[in-house]
């Protein structure tokens, strides 16, 4: 047998190690935080490695999870081990096949990283509520508590349902167990083996469908047998508990490691015991070991299998001396006696507890992965001491509504002094995160140490804070939540210092690594009243080094990973210094070994640099610092955004109550204008002696951080020194000024309005009218610029010519300083659907990046006009989001007919004239709109004099008079896979929407996963030896309705032709689909020149650009860019996605790009044809006939 | 009567005199199956690039750093790739499977003009199976404070540090652009080169005139371009102590004639070949025997170096003399 290791690993990759051994085949999709496990899978397999049968599992991603399950339960019908991973609303699509998959008794395992269900707000986080949902479907529930749980219970699971043959659900908590990295035994494939009984295999398969033996299952029943039907599989139930039991014990033989259905730790007195599952077992296991040596009567039942419950083994496994238990739950059901593990103890002691029933009590805890810590554990055996403790209660919140909430004593610590406990602050960009990944795994890996690190990331894409929490032990560590007192705090980033209260979580002496630019003579200066005094206060350690400097000097840019790690180990002591350099340097080779010799080198050169940079400074006694910590929102605006939003901004959300949240989930529009992340290191300063006024710097800018206005001459009264104004070029304003002005403090420095900027000097061809230059050297006049800029009135919308470029980015952008990444290549066609139309666009939003960038809390980008107008946006699912706006459409209809006949009603007390000037009004142009406007506005003041019930109701509805323009947002992901079947339902519908497909050509938000967009010979997660297939050509199916809109535009290549499209898009009086190519950094591209590589894609005809007008006669399809010039190689090579492919498997890409070559030559040849046809007489008839629908 | 096209170039026996240089055709066995079919003595492989190399490696490693570890949701946007063959890797897979193909000498090149990995490199091709190396220096002296005599001494540190890493046949190629070539090449002889390779042809920028940009621009050679390495072979023949091969400007047999009677020990040919097929070996070989027949050359070895300045009848005409010469009985011609 091979020997056991030590592996540092987090729990998905735990779990699918075992799941990859035990299953032929996976159908598998994308979905945070399980998607790792499926990622993990399809790399395996396209390594070759072999599950324990001998043969690579076949991996598959589905369209969506209920794709997924069907495919497993026809998978698990024809006879293969078949398992999939998943998630939250993932779990929730698999039900109805989890239902037919237990009650045909097959033995499956499906493994959930449990996550919060998206209910008043999505949420990634962990919780219980998507696995508790499934609670009817008859599965048995096999919860894990750790890592090492995770790869053990799966293994268990699999040997159990084997067994059985009930399926089991194999859980663990989203993100604090699928994504902590713990040093674990690892299982050898010999214990699997071991485990796996190869006659209940083939037990297994023998009941699989085959012609050769034919059977029939799936039938449909009446009343008659369908309910003796349901009861006969009993017997397998009652037997489950006793099979677990066997697999657990047999599991122990192997390994050591014994587990029960329930395990009790803690007094063999205890008078309180609490009942958990999951990781809040780990935290409350912390906390009994902790109070029980110390003399407390306290203990934990931790629940193992919690379908089908074991009443009678619950029993026997708590003290006959409990007087009170609390019941944990991670999940909330509004309006139950309780939450459902407390139900299931109450009416298990019920049936079982052989005397007086002890008292218990129920309580939610960490919902959507909020903090559970042992202070919250003891403030629940607090409440359970008392004489009549609260029923029901919450815990690590403040609930000052329905007062629910337990107090804690948030100082309660059980951390232990010979632990190292290390919190390091750092930016996304600057690889903390990575570098202390690696630690973990040299320390656990390489000591006897025991090793856990859990990273928290902020809500944006681009300039993101990461927190990292390491625990270095000699004892397992079993406590899951955040580093509460830190004795190393490191901060990776010197301007973190202004904006982050680090040291708070600093204990008394602990070490402060600072990289700052700042030596140690000068760095004590730099730091605000609030962290020299704790500094002070504490007697912290500080030590400075140059982290930039020493990776600029290894040639490493910003990534200052290695030498904060170098720098972290030196200073903490956990191995000597020269055994942590050659660990350090073995890991460097073994991370970054494949990517060749002058990345390892440089990584070499960091580390030896970073030594000699790290320097102790002498810390005064006394604070001298002038200036405060600036947390949270800047600027006026209403309380609720500066003191809920800006709390959470100021990373306080956590401390907020009850009573300042929303009850429904609706927030204010326009809060990103607050937040003034200024996360950029150099800005675009603009040349107003060359500059073009083309506005493409404008258009291209993802962040709407550099804006142009026109203004007439005395606008310009009060503008601050430096304001650049100069003559407006163009005929249609005459005498007036003109400005480009950035926002130096929203701007994220991506370079794409430098790199779309066609202005060059002819002095010097380099210099452009728009020039990246360093932030520092222009923020101060830049902010105040910007300030005056947008105090200048925007220009009357009826006045610009919005069909041009120029034109339309006059208008002012609704959509404003999202979170998404730098160089983004969704959010410019976002930015300008806004300006066009958004402020009277309702959005809706499949889940995704645009979700996520678009209403990712604390701070939202969509905004409103200076009279309040804006787009109103609202995200329902991923996989529903053509119906979600489709049913926007059918309320607005309908209301537009109920107001109509509510105007006609009282044309008589209205006047026919404004009556009809309403009616009539088509509000196709900008003109017609504010036409109707004043119209309506007039019809207000009118009706506000009526007393009348229908005037009252006409005034409600009257905002309907105002022709609303609704949007279908989403990415390929949603468009060409989950969300098709409703995407294509709407098609045919032949509504009023306009539908926009972001099309990155993949899951960006989930990482980069493979979807039925992502191009031929492209490597993505899930298509790892690259796609096979190639990409669907969306537009053709939406074309072959005939009524629908189609446009496929490429603001990079053809901004014109986007701006027209889109404009012809919204005004067409049916469905519109719009197919914007989105340059995206799952491409693996230099996002600064993103819109010059859409200018190739369009060149080569990879996209080629074209519209569909069904109302175009004679020839509706119109082929819009130029024919193929270039090979689509030459294009695809300056893409990771397919260059990945060319080095790991030459032939293999050489095939693919040549394929992709001939579909590029195919598409062009049909598209060809369809620009030649003529549409036939049918047209006339069905365009009248569509009109009289209008 | 049958004449000998045996040759030996950097101690290598060569069939006959016909290398086809390094260009982007001898990159695929196939193409050097049937290079050998129609007679090549031995093939150089595409350059692998210093920095194509670096390049490559940091644009990569930025591509999968780029974004991650910065969004719970997307910690990576790429699968880890279970095999990565980078560039150097291909490159050695081409060498070991071109020696498995034929059975012409293969020689492997390095196009770089630092120290760098090179010397490690130079092991790997060797143990790839390369029969020799040829080391292509491609330095434009762009820094201004480096002195032609600094630049010099980089070339031969780097020449001297790939031969001592080496113990296959070691060519250098080089440019023209030296103030005394011959000396340089000299020097570069001594510190370890068994052959040197007259000329390298740079690639030169041009200008984009639509878009304002440098555009580096690719033209194939043409006959004329024979003349200055025909110069330099001729006024190197027997005074310097490594083989010599003449690139750049043989389009046909009697460039390749000329050549040898320069003094070459082999006459390399790519453009041609693009312009012409690969076929077009056959025919040089077949022109340059016909012609030695016609002449009643015997062989080649008697052939090489009959009209290099220490052998031609006229040694003045490579160096100033022949400059006076055609200025005095230019004519012209008709435009």
């Amino acid at each position: 047998m091979a020997e056991r290791r030590f592996v540092t690993i987090d729990g998905n990759e735990a779990t699918s190690s075992i799941a990859h051994l035990c299953n032929e085949v996976m159908a598998i999709y994308p979905i945070t935080p399980s998607s790792g496990m499926g990622e993990l899978t399809d790399a395996w397999a396209a390594a070759g490695k072999k599950n324990i049968f001998g043969t690579i599992p076949h991996i598959v991603e589905m369209q969506s999870e209920a794709g997924a399950a069907g495919a497993v339960h026809g998978s698990l019908q024809a006879g293969a081990l078949t398992c999939t991973f998943t998630a939250s609303q993932g779990l929730l699509l698999m039900i109805p096949n989890m239902f037919k998959i237990a009650g045909e008794l097959t033995s499956t395992v499906f493994h959930v990283s449990a996550r919060t269900v998206a209910t008043h707000a999505l949420s990634i986080f962990g919780d219980h509520s998507d696995i508790m949902a499934c609670r009817s479907t008859g599965w048995a529930f096999l919860a894990a508590d750790s890592v090492q749980e995770a790869q053990d219970m799966s293994l268990l699971a699999y040997a159990a349902t084997l067994e059985s043959r009930v399926p089991f659900l194999h859980y663990f908590d989203g993100f604090r167990t699928s994504h902590e990295v713990n040093k674990i035994e690892e299982l050898t494939a010999d214990d699997v083996k071991a485990m796996i009984d190869m006659q209940l295999v083939e037990a297994h398969r023998d009941r699989a469908l085959n012609p050769d033996r034919p059977k029939l299952r799936g039938t449909a029943q009446n009343p008659d047998v369908f309910f003796q039907a349901r009861e006969a599989c009993n017997p397998f139930y009652d037997r489950v508990p006793a099979v677990v039991e066997g697999v657990m014990d047999k599991f122990a033989a192997i390994t050591g490691r014994q587990y029960h259905l329930f395990d009790y730790v803690g007094a063999a007195d205890a008078e309180q015991v609490i009942v958990s599952m999951c990781s809040g077992s780990g935290v409350a296991e912390e906390a009994v070991d902790y109070l029980t040596a110390r003399g407390a009567k306290v203990g934990l039942v931790k629940v193992r299998l919690y379908r089908p419950f074991s009443s009678q083994a619950f029993v026997d496994a708590l003290p006959k001396t409990v007087k009170t238990l609390a019941v944990l739950d991670r999940t909330k059901e509004p309006g139950a006696l309780g939450e459902p593990l407390y139900l299931d103890v109450v009416a298990a002691l019920a049936e079982n507890w052989p005397d007086a029933l002890p008292r218990v009590i129920g309580g939610r805890y960490g919902l959507s992965s909020k903090e559970f810590t042992p202070a919250m554990v003891k403030a629940v055996f607090d409440e359970a001491a008392k004489e009549t403790p609260r029923k029901h209660f919450s815990v690590g919140i403040k609930d000052d509504v329905t007062n629910l909430s337990l107090p804690y004593d948030p100082s309660f610590s059980t951390e232990a002094d010979d632990v190292v406990r290390a919190v390091f602050y750092g930016l996304g960009s600057d690889g903390t995160v990575g570098a202390n990944k690696n630690s973990v795994k040299i320390v656990g890996e390489n000591t006897p140490l025991y090793a856990q690190g859990y990273f928290v990331y902020d809500s944006k894409k681009a300039g993101s804070v990461t927190v990292s929490h390491l625990r270095f032990s000699p004892r397992p560590i079993k406590g899951s939540y955040l580093v509460s007192k830190a004795n190393f705090v490191a901060c990776h980033q010197s301007v973190f210092v202004e904006k982050l209260d680090m040291l708070s979580i600093a204990e008394q002496g602990a070490t402060f690594l600072l990289n700052s630019p700042f030596g140690p003579d000068e760095v004590w200066d730099s730091l605000p009243i609030e962290t020299q005094q704790q500094i002070v206060d504490k007697q912290l350690k500080l030590y400075v080094v140059d982290a930039y400097r020493v990776a600029r000097d290894a040639q490493m840019g910003v990534r200052i990973n290695t030498v904060m790690q170098t720098c972290f180990f030196k200073l903490a002591n956990v191995l000597p210094e020269d055994e942590a350099i050659a660990r350090i340097k073995d890991t460097i080779t073994k991370t970054y070994g494949k990517r060749g010799e002058t990345i390892l080198k440089r990584n070499f050169a960091a580390v030896d640099g970073a030594l000699s940079a790290l320097h102790k400074v002498e810390v005064p006694s006394e604070v001298t610092s002038k200036y405060h910590l600036t947390a949270g929102f800047q600027g006026e605006a209403e309380p609720f955004v500066l003191n809920v939003l800006g709390e959470i901004m100021a990373g306080n959300g956590d401390r907020l109550p009850v009573s300042a949240m929303p009850v429904d989930g609706t927030f204010p529009t326009g809060t990103t204008q607050y937040e003034k992340r200024s996360v950029a290191l150099d800005i675009p300063i603009w040349d107003a002696e060359i500059c073009i006024q083309c506005g493409l710097c404008s258009l291209g800018c993802p962040h709407a951080a550099i804006r142009m206005k026109a203004y007439p001459p005395e606008a310009l009264e009060g503008a601050p020194d430096g304001f650049v104004a100069v003559d407006w070029k163009g005929k249609e304003y005459p005498g007036w000024k003109m400005t480009v002005q950035v926002a130096p403090e929203d701007c994220t420095g991506c370079g794409l309005c430098v790199d779309v900027c066609p202005a060059k000097s002819r002095e010097a061809a380099k210099h452009r009218a728009i020039n990246m230059q360093p932030k520092l050297d222009h923020l101060e006049k830049e902010r105040a610029n910007y300030k005056f800029f947008l105090s200048i009135p925007d220009v009357d919308r009826a006045t610009v010519k919005a069909d041009t470029v120029k034109g339309s980015q006059l208008l002012l952008p609704l959509f404003e300083y999202s979170g998404a990444c730098a160089g983004c290549g969704e959010t410019p066609y976002l930015k300008l659907i806004t300006q066009f139309f958004g402020d009277r666009m309702l959005a809706c939003n499949a889940t995704g990046c645009s979700s996520i960038y678009g209403g990712n809390l604390p701070s939202t980008p969509y905004c409103k006009n200076a009279t309040g107008q804006g787009p109103s946006w609202s995200n329902s699912l991923f996989e529903d989001n053509a119906e979600f706006g489709f049913g926007y459409r059918l309320a607005i209809d309908q209301q537009i007919e109920y107001t109509g006949g509510l105007l006609k009603k009282l044309a008589g007390a209205l006047g026919d004239d404004l009556v009809s000037a309403l009616l009539a009004n088509k509000q196709e142009t900008e003109e017609e709109i504010a036409r109707q406007r004043q119209a309506v506005a007039e019809l207000r003041d009118k009706l506000a004099g009526i007393d009348d019930p229908a005037a009252k109701a006409l005034l409600a509805s009257a905002d309907f008079l105002i022709r609303r323009s609704v949007w279908i947002i989403g990415g390929d992901g949603w468009a060409y896979d989950i969300g098709y079947g409703g995407l294509d339902h709407v098609f045919a519908c032949g509504r009023d929407v306009n539908i926009l497909v972001l099309d990155t050509e993949v899951y960006s938000n989930t990482g980069g996963q493979a979807s039925k967009a992502t191009p031929r010979g492209a490597v993505a997660k899930f298509a790892a030896g690259g796609k096979p297939s190639g990409k669907k050509d969306l537009g053709m199916m939406a074309m072959s309705y005939g009524n629908v809109f189609v446009g496929q535009i490429s603001l990079g290549a053809n901004p014109l032709h986007a701006i027209r499209t889109i404009r012809a898009a919204e005004a067409y009086r049916g469905t519109s689909l719009i197919i914007a190519y989105a340059h995206c950094i799952g491409h693996g591209i230099n996002m600064t020149t993103g819109m010059s590589l859409q200018k190739e894609a369009v060149a080569c005809g990879y996209w080629p650009l074209y519209h569909f007008d069904p109302n175009a006669q004679p020839r509706p399809f119109s082929l819009d860019s130029k024919p193929p010039k270039g090979a689509f190689k030459d294009f695809a090579m300056q893409q990771a996605r397919f260059a990945m492919l060319a080095r790991a498997k030459p032939e293999d890409s050489e095939r693919l790009l040549r394929l992709g070559q001939d579909d590029i030559n195919r598409r062009w040849n049909l598209y060809e044809q369809l620009a030649a046809t003529t549409r036939g007489a049918g047209n006339g008839e069905e365009k009248q006939e569509k009109e009289v629908q209008a | 009567m049958s004449v000998d096209l045996r040759t030996k170039y950097l101690g290598l026996e060569l069939k006959n005199p016909l290398v086809v240089a390094a260009c982007p055709l001898t990159q695929s066995i196939d193409n050097l199956k049937r290079l050998e079919e129609h007679g090549a003595a031995a093939a150089v492989l595409p350059s692998l690039f210093e920095e194509q190399i670096t390049h490559e490696e940091v644009e990569f490693s930025r591509a999968q750093d780029f974004g991650t570890e910065s969004f719970a949701e997307s910690l990576t946007y790429f699968p880890e790739p279970a095999e990565y063959r980078a560039t150097p890797d291909i490159y050695l897979d081409t060498i070991r499977d071109a020696k498995k193909a034929v059975s012409m000498p293969i020689i492997g090149s390095l196009n770089g003009v630092s120290r760098g990995g090179w010397t490690e490199y130079a092991r790997r091709i060797e143990e790839a199976g390369a029969d020799a190396l040829e080391l292509n220096i491609y330095l434009i002296a762009a820094d201004m404070n480096l002195s032609g005599a600094q630049i010099e001494e980089k070339y031969l540190e780097l020449v001297a540090a790939v031969k001592q890493s080496l113990s296959i046949p070691l060519a250098v190629k080089v440019g023209p652009y030296f103030s005394s070539p011959g000396h340089m090449a000299t020097r570069i002889a001594e510190a370890g080169a068994d052959g040197l390779v007259l000329f390298n042809r740079f690639l030169q920028p041009d200008i984009d005139l639509d878009e304002l940009r440098i555009s580096p621009k690719l033209k194939l050679s043409n006959p004329y371009e024979l003349l200055l390495p025909l110069r330099w072979v001729a006024i190197l023949h027997g005074r310097v102590g490594a083989s010599l091969a003449l690139t750049s400007g043989i389009h046909s047999e009697t460039g390749l004639i000329k050549a040898l009677l320069a003094g070459a020990d082999a006459g390399m040919v790519a453009s041609v070949l693009y312009q012409e097929g690969l076929e077009k070996v056959a025919a040089i070989l077949a022109g340059l025997a016909e012609w030695m027949r016609e002449k009643e050359y015997l062989s080649v070895e008697q052939l090489k170096g009959s009209m290099s300045q220490e052998n031609c009848p006229d040694p003045a005409a490579f160096e100033r003399g022949n400059y006076m010469k055609a200025l005095t009985t230019f004519a012209g011609e008709p435009i």
